[in-house]
């Protein structure tokens, strides 16, 4: 492939510059947590390798992930990530449309076959046979089955695709599926949120490209470099947690000074994501940072989790108001009254036997 | 109907039937040990972990000056470790003690006269038996309950318990290792603090249950039931066979 262009070439293409390009490789070591000896490492294989495609599938999706995307500050998405990774196809981006747009897929996936990124926002219902979301006139099914079929690694952005997200909360009428419950046959690297930060979306398409691996990975598929703690454990309000000094109500005292939010809901402590390190919006703040609770939206069926603003979670086999301490508070109190009429009956069976 | 004795002619009566009510060893010391080391690590577990589920109201003052939710979740965690600790030093006393010792972990599940046993067990609770039997180690019904309480709840709580503390050790940690997969078998970390919980409470209605059954027990049924955690010793109130 003769025309194939390394990712500095396209950068020096898009007018960005030598000195632009270095800042960029420090900027993306530190954000992926390298030292600088690393720094070199990446400028390398930018300026050597051949650039890998990103197919960017929509399936049911809002397109806050994005929205989030193109919002990076950290490694310069604007100027540097979108042009380095090439979004060859990604229908809410590009400038194609129609048979054009579809053509763009088709003429990727032959030339960089077995080579390039797939990333899914969004996923495929199941229901119907797939018409709650069709594509290019077919079933999103379809074309992420078609499209993933060469793919050499699939990113599934954002809760949607990691887990289901909304559409997928109960009762899920479309049958709503996360991507690892349709492909098995590709590495899959899951990067929830509802959306994801920013520079967690450009820090693993950035480790992904300038190492040609996928980057190590916890249990449940997201990469550890960003996912591998809680919200709670980074939390800048966690000294009001072990203090037990925390919000009970929003317009308290304790919510004016900023006191641990648990108490009103927060699911920082059960959520895995860098939200109270790397923050939001060029770090500006985030949900916690805000004075609301972390709802969650990073982990598996949050919606289904709540509420949102109490500790413990409802649990509707029990009716609407239910959650383990008033379940299991009422089958204790249940037990001790038979208990109680038990201990009766006995005494008096005891009492009826005295004389024998 | 012994009205008309003398105080000591009923001495004398009495001695002459103590004379045949045998006595028998059980409990080892450190099966002993263990019951109660459990019972306080069980009452600590339940009451730190309420607390950490609900917790009490706000501290005054600067957070640097108070530690409150530290020690409530310290208190938890020391804890977890004694039951832990003494959940493997029991199963290792079911290998090396005495033949009570296993009885907690081995039920004869496909045993027909065992079953009628719990059944005739169950009726005497329903007061449709007149008198229990008597037995040596823990009554058919007691072994059931035990077993699905104790053995299997004791080891969910520890699995669900360990997972959730080995969140905050990180992935690396042995204990996170060890446990780790207990979080997406129930979907996600808010699940297992749920199902974690829900742990607690059946503790809670099993040692309700369990304090009034010995009480009971050691009042109206033919042998000793409290006394028997304390010495080992098992005494009968009568000397017919079974």
């Amino acid at each position: 492939m003769g025309m194939t262009e390394t990712f500095y070439d396209v950068m020096r293409r898009q007018g960005i510059t030598r000195r632009s390009f270095l800042k960029y490789c420090a900027l993306t070591a530190s954000a992926l947590g390298l030292g600088p000896e690393f720094v070199p490492q990446i400028a390398h294989a930018m300026e050597t390798k051949p650039r890998t495609p990103v197919l960017w599938l929509h399936g049911l999706e809002c397109t806050c992930c994005s929205e989030s995307f193109i919002r990076s500050a950290h490694p310069l998405a604007k100027d540097v990530v979108l042009s380095m990774i090439s979004l060859d196809y990604d229908d809410t981006l590009m400038a194609a449309a129609g048979h054009q747009a579809e053509a763009i897929l088709e003429e990727v996936m032959t030339k960089y076959k077995g080579n390039y990124i797939l990333a899914v926002e969004g996923n495929p219902p199941l229901n119907q046979d797939g018409m709650s979301c069709i594509i290019g006139g077919k079933p999103f099914l379809e074309q992420l089955k078609h499209v993933a079929k060469d793919a050499k690694a699939i990113i599934s952005w954002g809760s949607c695709a990691s887990f289901g997200c909304v559409q997928a909360a109960r009762p899920n009428p479309t049958k709503a599926t996360p991507v690892h419950e349709v492909i098995f046959d590709k590495p899959i690297i899951r990067v929830p949120g509802c959306p994801p930060i920013a520079e967690v979306m450009t820090g693993v398409i950035t480790y992904m490209l300038t190492f040609d691996r996928i980057p190590p990975l916890d249990r449940m598929g997201r990469p550890l470099m960003f996912y591998s703690q809680r919200i709670h454990d980074k939390c800048y309000r966690r000294p009001h947690f072990d203090a037990g000094q925390f919000v009970e109500t929003f317009d308290d005292e304790s919510a004016r000074k900023g006191y641990c939010l648990y108490k009103v809901g927060c699911k920082g402590p059960t959520t895995y994501n860098a939200c109270s390190t790397i923050r939001w919006n060029e770090g500006v703040s985030f949900p916690i940072q805000a004075g609301h609770g972390c709802i969650g939206c990073s982990e598996d069926g949050f919606w289904d989790k709540g509420s949102w603003y109490a500790r413990l979670t409802d649990i509707h086999q029990f009716g609407i108001e239910a959650n383990a301490d008033k379940i299991g508070g009422a089958v204790a109190a249940g037990v001790g009254g038979a208990i109680a009429v038990h201990a009766a009956v006995s005494a008096l069976k005891r009492a009826q036997h005295k004389g024998e | 109907m012994s009205k008309h004795l003398t105080m000591e002619e009923l001495d004398a009566q009495e001695l002459k039937a103590a004379a045949k009510i045998t006595a028998v060893r059980v409990y080892e010391a450190p099966l002993r040990i263990w019951h109660w080391v459990n019972a306080f690590a069980i009452l600590t577990l339940c009451l730190s972990g309420y607390f950490i589920g609900s917790p009490l109201p706000t501290q005054p003052g600067e957070a640097s000056a108070n530690y409150l939710m530290g020690y409530i979740r310290f208190a938890h965690f020391a804890a977890a470790m004694v039951f832990t600790v003494g959940f493997i030093g029991r199963m290792y006393w079911a290998m090396v003690g005495n033949h009570h010792a296993r009885q907690l972990f081995i039920l004869p599940f496909w045993s027909g006269h065992w079953w009628a046993e719990v059944f005739r067990e169950l009726r005497w609770y329903l007061f449709i038996e007149k008198e229990p039997k008597k037995y040596v180690g823990h009554n058919p019904l007691a072994q059931l309950a035990m077993f699905f309480f104790i053995v299997l709840g004791s080891l969910f709580m520890i699995a669900t318990g360990m997972a959730l503390y080995g969140e905050g050790l990180m992935q690396d940690h042995w204990i996170a290792k060890l446990f780790g997969w207990v979080i997406p078998l129930f979907g996600q970390s808010q699940d297992v603090h749920t199902w974690h919980h829900m742990g607690m409470w059946i503790f809670i209605v099993f040692t309700m249950i369990h304090i009034y059954v010995a009480v009971r027990e050691d009042i109206m049924s033919r042998q000793s039931i409290v006394s028997t955690m304390i010495s080992g010793v098992r005494t009968f109130k009568d000397d017919r066979l079974d």
